[in-house]
């Protein structure tokens, strides 16, 4: 009996160092102690955060109802902030940049608003625990290519299946035709731009007529998903991301939306402070980004690209922020950062990356602040996360205390003091 | 000519006046001086006289300067940037995968508006450098910021050392063995391109000294190509080699073993931290971007902790750009060697400033405060690692360039009198998302126009 119980021992130690191999995320009851909490929504407060079922179920000092088993962490000296809400990515939608099979974020044509991002993002993807251990727990993943190129999707940051880490918005896209060139590396003419845009524009009417009418006539018997795939945005039910950049093209996609009855939330908007009045007047939800890019035009300031969010925002425009990164979101909370330097502030900044797209998305019930009732996604820091010398302690996405690990963290493992050192 | 003309005209005077009315002399009092190699100095005063910093002290005072107030400001060395492609007309010429005889120096141009936009981050000084096309590349050249001149002489740093562009993997292997079907294909056919141009040099070099020693009757026809590589060879030359993966950064260390030559610094090096211990013990430099990853397959197995892991084995690093956006906030992309391996404060400014310095052979003269060192000072209004830091002033040899509180809109300084309104550029989502590296620009638009026909 004495053996037997030894044997049991050692293989519940064997499981035990099998099982601390990798470090898997844990799902429980954690009630977060001794913090200050920036709750986006109301204020700075101190006192504990109660995580359950992977929801927020308390916030503040003398939280009720803490069940005894509940693991305490204590976070004293350190904040708690929401997760960040990154409004545009590719990220799950392409693993290496330059291998064209590793990429899905682009189906062939022009006009392919039914291609589901959801689909295919990879719930693997090597970028994913990169990211989120600099407290971006959700992402807007967009397709792109072509003029709707598909319904962007928001995803959690955790989850094995792209159906777990669905995240409760997805809406199509499309590119606005643009009368700004592509790159450096564009070579067409401003007459051939011109013409190129105005054919687009003219596609683009032919579609939205089509759609308008097929919407009309409710046929059952057709297999059209292309069209199948407005619906909702034509009845006014939902809500169109619309990609547009230059000054000109975002007063045309305003007054196109206007005249078809589309209610756009718009994203880039590189120009935007450009036409702050227009999109005020027509109260339009900008996620702007990235903050991080030269000025448009070799006319404008150098920091105009910084400021834009900041001047958007005091005209009175709601502005989220987005990298439009893929392997790199994880840079999000340094775009804020930017903006918050050049005038946007610290408090609106973190807004723009937390309530405010999670208000944009139609999910404010539900992301964006630190409240009760509110999906547990999360992070503990130990500083200003804004700050790249401040470090993310503790990760929590749906309630799910997340491991502080990626590719990046184990290289560094692995490689800071190797072994064998220098060649024998 | 319209209004707008006539203002951007009257404004490119304007500058030119600006600049010209300087003197190389400035005064900066009482801000927190970063000297890099002298600590940390609360309240003190830096004079810059003739270019050249003339002093470090308390209560300095110069006649006929002119006086910045730099209380509550962070006063650092002006920020180099080890790899750019900046202020060039062209960055490839990507026509065999051997071709040192080929010089950057001869396609600066002054008019790029690149220069201000760095300027504007306290970047004084770049490495402006051929693309990565071949594996033995153009040379470079290293130049300092002195926007507003006509001049592209006035951008070169006269007496800089000669450094030349070496390129590994999948961009000489893609450009020559996939689209013009000669070698390198792979990374065996890599080490060859090296070793056959190596072994050729040195056969030139030894048939003009048994020339010059009367062994033979004929001199060896004078070609450009082995005298550069024959300057390699003699250690005249700093190699600076675009290189990622572990096993080709080895190889190269081998064959430059052989042939006795040391001065490299490896370029990206996305795979430095695996050998770093090697590149330590050969004297190996490292220039590396702070974050950039998964753009190809090359860089797939990539870590952000790569320059603190160098930094901890001993390897002299470098952050670099590799951008005409990256290089506007270098001293952001410094910064995250804390978030990513906790360097302090100075190892992170020691990535901008001395490092890239020493790779580029000028540490005696730039890349840090100290007194005969030339006036080239970056002034920030809070310490430069956080992100709510904003370059205030940046100077180069004591003339300001950069003043943010008398900076115009618009600095272009060719303006074509045709143009209406400059051309707007799409970013992100609707472009190439840094997809590459800057190293391929020219090239890419090849590749890029052919791949979409």
């Amino acid at each position: 009996m004495k053996k037997l119980f030894s044997l049991y021992i050692f293989c519940f130690f064997c499981h035990m160092a099998t099982a601390q191999m990798v470090e898997k995320s844990v799902k429980g009851t954690f009630l977060l102690e001794n913090a200050t909490i920036e709750t986006v929504a109301n204020g700075q407060q101190t006192g504990s955060v109660l995580i359950q079922d992977g929801m927020i179920k308390g916030v503040g000092s003398n939280l009720s109802g803490v069940p005894g088993d509940a693991t305490r962490i204590d976070c004293n000296g350190m904040t708690i902030y929401p997760g960040f809400i990154d409004g545009g990515t590719r990220l799950g939608l392409s693993e290496v940049g330059s291998v064209s099979l590793t990429q899905d974020y682009r189906e062939m044509g022009d006009f392919t608003p039914h291609m589901k991002a959801l689909t295919a993002v990879n719930p693997n993807s090597v970028s994913i625990p990169v990211t989120r251990v600099n407290g971006v727990t959700t992402v807007l993943a967009v397709p792109s290519g072509g003029k709707f190129a598909g319904q962007a999707a928001l995803i959690d940051l955790h989850g094995y299946t792209p159906d777990q880490m669905f995240a409760g918005f997805e809406t199509a896209v499309l590119y606005f035709p643009s009368t700004g060139k592509r790159g450096r590396w564009d070579r067409r003419s401003e007459e051939d731009i011109k013409k190129d845009s105005e054919k687009s524009m003219k596609k683009l009417n032919d579609v939205w007529k089509s759609a308008q009418q097929f919407v009309k006539i409710k046929n059952d018997a057709t297999y059209n998903p292309q069209m199948e795939a407005l619906r909702t945005i034509v009845e006014g039910k939902q809500k169109l991301l619309v990609e547009v950049n230059k000054k000109a093209d975002i007063l045309q996609a305003i007054a196109w939306c206007n005249k078809n009855k589309i209610a756009p939330i718009f994203t880039g908007v590189a120009e935007g402070w450009r036409v702050t009045d227009s999109l005020v007047k027509y109260k339009i939800p900008v996620i702007t980004g990235p903050v991080l890019r030269n000025p448009a035009r070799d006319s404008d300031k150098y920091d105009a690209a910084y400021t834009n969010a900041g001047k958007m925002l005091a005209a009175g425009v709601k502005v989220a922020i987005k990298t439009d990164e893929t392997e790199n979101v994880r840079n999000l909370p340094f775009h804020a950062g930017f903006a918050a330097a050049y005038g946007m502030g610290k408090e609106a900044a973190l807004r723009a990356i937390t309530l405010t797209p999670a208000e944009i998305f139609g999910l404010a019930d539900k992301y964006g602040s630190i409240e009760e009732g509110k999906v547990a996604n999360l992070f503990i820091a130990d500083g200003d996360p804004f700050e790249m010398k401040t470090t993310i302690k503790h990760l929590f996405i749906r309630g799910y205390k997340v491991p502080m690990e990626s590719r990046h963290t184990l290289l560094h493992d692995e490689f800071l003091e190797r072994d064998p050192g220098l060649r024998q | 000519m319209t209004i707008r003309h006539i203002i951007a005209g009257s404004f490119c005077l304007f500058f030119a006046s600006f600049l010209s009315a300087q003197n190389g002399n400035v005064l900066i009092k009482n801000g927190t001086v970063l000297t890099i190699t002298d600590g940390i100095k609360e309240n003190t005063d830096v004079l810059i006289k003739n270019g050249k910093i003339s002093k470090i002290g308390s209560a300095l005072k110069a006649a006929n300067t002119r006086v910045i107030d730099a209380k509550g400001m962070y006063v650092m060395p002006g920020i180099i940037d080890a790899h750019s492609h900046i202020a060039l007309d062209v960055v490839n010429e990507a026509t065999n995968p051997v071709l040192p005889e080929i010089w950057v120096g001869d396609a600066l141009d002054p008019f790029d508006v690149g220069i201000y936009q760095a300027l504007a981050g306290g970047v004084t000084i770049s490495h402006a450098m051929h693309g990565s096309a071949n594996a033995i590349g153009g040379q470079c050249e290293t130049i300092k910021h002195r926007y507003g001149t006509y001049d592209p002489d006035e951008l070169r740093m006269d007496g800089a050392p000669r450094t030349i562009k070496f390129a590994l993997g999948e961009n000489p292997m893609r450009v020559h063995g996939e689209r013009n079907n000669v070698p390198p294909r792979s990374r065996m056919g890599m080490e060859q391109e090296f070793r056959r141009s190596f072994a050729a040099a040195k056969l030139y070099k030894e048939a003009k000294a048994n020339y010059a020693s009367g062994k033979i009757k004929t001199a060896p026809d004078y070609n450009l190509r082995m005298e550069t590589l024959e300057d390699i060879l003699d250690g005249e030359i700093i190699i600076h080699c675009h290189s990622y993966r572990a096993d080709e950064i080895m190889m190269l260390m081998n064959v430059l073993e052989d042939y006795g030559v040391n001065k490299i610094c490896f370029q990206h090096v996305n795979e430095g931290f695996k050998v770093a211990p090697e590149l330590a013990a050969f004297g190996a430099q490292a220039s590396v971007f702070s974050d950039w990853w998964a753009y190809k397959f090359e860089v797939y197995y990539s870590t952000a902790y790569n320059a603190a892991i160098l930094t901890k084995n001993g390897v002299v690093t470098s952050i670099n750009s590799d951008s005409g956006e990256l290089i506007r906030h270098l001293y952001h992309e410094a910064a995250k060697t804390q978030r990513y391996g906790g360097l302090t404060d100075n190892e992170a400014l020691r990535l901008i400033t001395i490092n890239p310095a020493i790779q580029l052979g000028i540490d005696k003269r730039v890349g840090s405060l100290e007194e005969g060192k030339e006036g080239d000072v970056a002034i920030f209004n809070a310490h430069p690692l956080s992100i709510y830091a904003i370059p205030q002033y940046t100077i180069i040899d004591g003339n300001v360039y950069f003043d943010i509180n008398t900076d115009p809109v618009d600095m272009r300084i060719d303006i074509d009198p045709e143009e209406t309104m400059p051309t707007f550029y799409e970013t992100g989502i609707h472009s190439h998302n840094h997809e590459e590296d800057g190293c391929m620009e020219g090239v890419y638009e090849q590749l890029f126009l052919e791949n979409h026909k």
